[in-house]
């Protein structure tokens, strides 16, 4: 009796020491994050914040007929499909060529991770330079005959933003696969290489497994910078760009200065609950396709 | 045979290299030619890329060319832009300031706060807190596009909307370095730990004298990247501060462009030059420090 109680008794204490631990930061994270995220979930199924009617999923369905909402979502999209792809699969590329043996390594890597520490306000005006009507770019393909473009006034400027976002991204992604190569266990490489696998084979059934976490996580982070790229778009074109720039931060900027409370809250919901969706699937095809590798 | 598979390999390597160095120039391409064209004098840059802007164009007294010359080399070295953003244009000063009072305090307590969580969540174990690490790695992945809306109405409710406080106080207890520096501190062998305890020390004291001391690294290559992401920051000085007197550099610098094309390299590169020093002086943490942000399931 006295000695369950008295371990009964260490337990708790143990316990509110490791809650007095954790108790600062799950203050502000409730505070700043968790509670008010529940004000903008009450906020999304209610009329307006004064009369408080319980309206349903009608603010949901407001935002998919509101134009500038479905031309964010487009233009955010496209471009994350197109640039998150591209980039894990070019950095995985760098990150194979760099671990084999060429010279210069340390070099290569830190030109490749410079991007990642240069501001991106202190180079835009660099690529303003190359991307004008009248700049380098268009100078650069005249001389192949090509008719010049505004590369940020049309539709090529995805394609645009696809190369800073590469620029920004490729050496952190590629440091990332870099250490997780390193930990491909070589005799299994060697076994398969032994019995007379084609390297084609090995790296996609036996690296490629191994690499699957990383890449997942990759992935994630790519999709969560790509959602930032809004920094290199104000920075080149301001409040208002070409219609094909508008991305999702542009439609909250303009709807905190309306301070439309019901838009701003269903817009927020919406794409917590599209990110957790993709996050969620892209754990499931990992754990399909990684699962006998399981360290 | 055997020479000419040499070869062939030997040929592979070479065009590897060359491929890999193509690609490190124009990867650092636009950082050299921001800090060489912060050495041409005002009137180089306005004779060079005047055409950006629409009404510098109609004044025909200065020499414009149509098109932009992107070059690499000024035609006279000069510091001319370097002393009108130090001595004449205090604004420029003022707004690094901004930037500063916002990042420091941000990394500082930022790390400090999430060495304290972190040692919480791998110290001890137990159910509902792997919940709440759980929660907070959802957190870390959502965009501002979700958090700023939360972080905006929890300002306007205590008042300091407006303020620099609605920016820095998020970012203290943004989960993203509590996430990074539990990863690093689970792998610490718990006999060290065991160890310290037998010795009569306490938990703070443990935490002090074996945790920090062995997360030193951790700690500097995760302050890096939570620098380089606010010394960037711009979505949220455009929603939470009012006055534009308060905006950091970051967002400033987007309307030298279309005004005070003169000096915006300068500026730029005096706005590069924290980032790029901790870069080359910490390369190998920040390396580290990327290397640890591998994998959400470890």
């Amino acid at each position: 009796m006295q000695i369950q109680k008295r371990r009964m008794r260490r337990r708790i204490l143990e316990e509110g020491k490791a809650w007095s631990w954790l108790m600062p930061s799950l203050i502000g994270v409730l505070v700043f994050f968790i509670v008010p995220f529940c004000v903008v979930i009450y906020y999304s199924v209610l009329d307006n914040p004064i009369y408080a009617n319980f309206v349903g999923l009608d603010n949901f369905l407001a935002l998919f007929k509101n134009a500038a909402f479905l031309r964010a979502m487009r233009n955010t999209g496209i471009f994350t499909a197109l640039s998150v792809p591209l980039s894990v699969v070019l950095s995985l590329w760098m990150a194979f060529a760099l671990n084999s043996r060429i010279p210069g390594k340390s070099w290569l890597r830190t030109c490749f991770l410079c991007p990642l520490m240069v501001p991106i306000a202190s180079v835009v005006l660099v690529w303003q330079v190359i991307f004008h009507y009248h700049g380098t770019l268009n100078q650069v393909t005249e001389l192949f005959g090509l008719e010049p473009v505004d590369w940020l006034k049309t539709n090529w400027s995805y394609i645009v933003l696809t190369l800073m976002f590469l620029w920004k991204t490729l050496g952190y992604n590629m440091i990332l696969f870099m250490s997780a190569i390193a930990g491909i266990p070589t005799d299994i490489v060697e076994v398969a290489q032994l019995e007379g696998a084609s390297s084609w084979y090995t790296f996609l059934h036996i690296k490629l497994r191994y690499l699957s976490p990383t890449i997942l996580f990759v992935t994630i982070l790519s999709i969560i910078s790509s959602f930032k790229m809004f920094r290199e778009v104000y920075l080149l074109t301001g409040d208002y760009p070409f219609e094909s720039m508008y991305l999702l931060q542009h439609f909250m900027n303009n709807t905190f200065k309306s301070l439309d409370y019901q838009k701003l809250s269903s817009a927020a919901v919406l794409l917590s609950v599209i990110m957790i969706v993709i996050i969620g699937i892209l754990f499931l095809i990992e754990s399909k396709y990684g699962e006998d590798v399981e360290e | 045979m055997s020479l000419k598979r040499f070869l062939k390999r030997h040929l592979a390597t070479v065009l590897l290299f060359l491929l890999a160095l193509a690609a490190a120039i124009l990867f650092i391409l636009p950082t050299v030619l921001t800090i060489s064209n912060s050495f041409m004098a005002e009137s180089e840059i306005n004779a060079n890329y005047g055409a950006m802007i629409e009404s510098a164009s109609q004044d025909k007294k200065t020499y414009i060319s149509e098109e932009l010359n992107l070059k690499f080399i000024p035609d006279m070295v000069s510091f001319s832009q370097y002393t009108s953003v130090l001595f004449r244009s205090p604004d420029y000063l003022l707004k690094f300031w901004n930037s500063v009072i916002l990042v420091v305090p941000i990394t500082v307590f930022q790390i400090l706060l999430a060495a304290v969580t972190a040692y919480g969540f791998s110290r001890y174990r137990g159910r509902v807190r792997e919940i709440i690490f759980f929660a907070y790695i959802i957190l870390m992945l959502m965009p501002y596009q979700v958090t700023l809306v939360p972080n905006y109405l929890v300002s306007d409710f205590l008042g300091i909307l407006g303020t620099r406080w609605a920016i820095i106080l998020p970012g203290i207890f943004s989960p993203f370095s509590v996430y990074l520096l539990t990863k690093v501190m689970r792998r610490i062998p718990k006999a060290y730990y065991e160890a310290a305890r037998l010795d009569g020390a306490g938990e703070i004291q443990i935490f002090l004298t074996i945790c920090l001391p062995l997360c030193r690294s951790a700690m500097l290559s995760v302050g890096l990247l939570v620098f380089i992401d606010y010394w960037n920051m711009v979505e949220q000085p455009l929603i939470l501060l009012n006055n534009e007197d308060d905006y950091p550099l970051s967002v400033f610098l987007s309307q030298i462009n279309t005004g005070d094309v003169g000096l915006a390299f300068a500026v730029a590169v005096v706005y590069m030059i924290p980032a790029l020093l901790l870069f080359l002086y910490g390369e190998e943490y920040l390396v580290e420090g990327i290397t640890y942000s591998g994998g959400v399931k470890g």
